[in-house]
């Protein structure tokens, strides 16, 4: 190969690169990080932001997904905060045993206004057949 | 004066180049421009950076860009298996072999590292029967997120990563047990 194909080459990896880059913005969320908004922000506080990865360095699925009873499916748990405050759904650890308390309020509820309920996280593979 | 300005600019496109033809630099956006954290929340300063925990963690492509069965298998990480003391923790090794007639490669479906992660109760009987064959599997309803697209693609490695689960050469008469 030539010098010359070479730059060549770098320079169109380089503008491939940069496109991408540029494409990319804003960047996605994490990927499985879920979004809980059937109430908050009609009830005036953001939407909620559970991390997937964040807790799985720390909790097996199936703590969650079966001990617990967690339903497999965004949206698919009916969560109040009344009940978080009585030790179900995210109260079950979030009750200053496990992990901290339902008083810290916008630990959790630190999304950004206007998302809808659901999994983010750009490799989603929903389809119609889902819903 | 020009043209050191130039040599430099163009020393820091090469660095830049060589960085990103190695392909192994993953990122992971910050909460602040992730798209679903508000950037005037106060938590903002309080909750952790996902690069600060997932750099740590042996790469791999796709989803969090991190291997979360050699997570668990090289003791980097070792997320809690149950809350009550009372809980079965249950793990099985056997691996079963799926799409046997297909084109692409064979399926190879692992039960240990399911299990490492998972309970049997979280796929049987309502994802799977449990028995070899008795499912009628599909790429297409997987892609629509159902079957094994009821995790993949959501919350485990996503679908785009074909050969981690066609990891089976058609080639060689493979061992397991077949459906
Ligand atoms: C451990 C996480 C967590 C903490 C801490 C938390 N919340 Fe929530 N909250 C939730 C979840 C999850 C929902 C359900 C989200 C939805 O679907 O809109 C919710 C729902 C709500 C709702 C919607 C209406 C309702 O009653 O369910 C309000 C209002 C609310 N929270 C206020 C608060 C306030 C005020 C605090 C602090 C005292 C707080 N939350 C702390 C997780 C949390
Ligand atoms: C700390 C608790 C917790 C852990 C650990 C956890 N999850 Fe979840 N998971 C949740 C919550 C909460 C939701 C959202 C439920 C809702 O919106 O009603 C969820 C949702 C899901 C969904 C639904 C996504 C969709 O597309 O609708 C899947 C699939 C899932 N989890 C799989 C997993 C897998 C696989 C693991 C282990 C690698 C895991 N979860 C670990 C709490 C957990
Ligand atoms: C199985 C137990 C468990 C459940 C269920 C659970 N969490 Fe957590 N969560 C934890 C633990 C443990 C921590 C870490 C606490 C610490 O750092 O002190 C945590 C931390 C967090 C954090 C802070 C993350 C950070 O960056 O520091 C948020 C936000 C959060 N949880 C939200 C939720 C929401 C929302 C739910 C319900 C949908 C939920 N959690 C359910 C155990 C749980
Ligand atoms: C989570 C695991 C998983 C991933 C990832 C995956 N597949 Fe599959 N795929 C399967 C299973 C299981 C079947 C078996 C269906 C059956 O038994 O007929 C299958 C079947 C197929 C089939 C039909 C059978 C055949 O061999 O002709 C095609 C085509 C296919 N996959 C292509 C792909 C492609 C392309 C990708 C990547 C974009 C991919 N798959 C990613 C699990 C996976
Ligand atoms: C992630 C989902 C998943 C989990 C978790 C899981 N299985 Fe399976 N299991 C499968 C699939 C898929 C098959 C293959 C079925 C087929 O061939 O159609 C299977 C097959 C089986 C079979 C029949 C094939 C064989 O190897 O004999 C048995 C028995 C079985 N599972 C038992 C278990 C037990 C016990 C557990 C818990 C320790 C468990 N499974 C956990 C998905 C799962
Ligand atoms: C209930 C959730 C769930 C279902 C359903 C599921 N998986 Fe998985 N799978 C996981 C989790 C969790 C992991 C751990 C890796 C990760 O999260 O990225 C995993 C990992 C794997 C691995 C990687 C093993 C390794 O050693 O790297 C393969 C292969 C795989 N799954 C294939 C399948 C196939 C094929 C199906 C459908 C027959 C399926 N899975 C269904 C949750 C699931």
């Amino acid at each position: 190969m030539s010098r010359k194909t070479m730059t060549r080459r770098r320079l169109i990896r380089i503008c491939v690169t940069l496109a991408f880059a540029l494409a990319a913005f804003p960047a996605p969320a994490e990927y499985a990080d879920v979004v809980l908004n059937k109430r908050s922000e009609k009830e005036g506080v953001r939407p909620v932001v559970f991390s997937h990865w964040f807790h799985r360095i720390r909790f097996r699925c199936k703590v969650c997904h079966f001990e617990l009873g967690f339903k497999m499916r965004a949206g698919a748990n009916d969560v109040l905060m009344a009940d978080i405050i009585d030790g179900k759904f995210c109260g079950m650890c979030h009750n200053n045993n496990i992990a901290w308390g339902a008083d810290r309020c916008d630990l959790c509820h630190s999304g950004r206004p206007g998302l809808k309920s659901g999994i983010y996280g750009g490799h989603q593979t929903l389809g119609p057949g889902r819903w | 004066m020009l043209s050191r300005a130039l040599r430099l600019i163009a020393m820091l496109l090469l660095i830049a180049d060589a960085v990103l033809a190695a392909e192994v630099v993953r990122r992971w956006a910050p909460l602040a421009q992730d798209g679903v954290h508000d950037p005037k929340s106060p938590a903002l300063k309080l909750l952790q950076e996902p690069r600060e925990a997932l750099s740590a963690l042996p790469p791999v492509a796709g989803g969090n860009q991190v291997d979360w069965v050699q997570a668990i298998e090289q003791g980097r990480i070792n997320p809690r298996t149950n809350i009550f003391p009372e809980t079965r923790v249950r793990l099985l090794e056997s691996d079963v072999l799926l799409n046997l007639r297909g084109s692409t490669p064979i399926v190879r479906f692992p039960h240990r590292p399911h299990t490492l992660w998972l309970d049997c109760g979280n796929c049987h009987e309502h994802l799977f029967k449990s028995r070899a064959g008795a499912n009628k599997l599909s790429m297409d309803a997987m892609l629509q997120g159902e079957q094994c697209g009821v995790c993949h693609g959501a919350v485990s490695f996503p679908l785009t990563e074909c050969n981690r689960c066609h990891s089976v050469p058609r080639a060689k008469p493979a061992q397991g047990k077949a459906r």
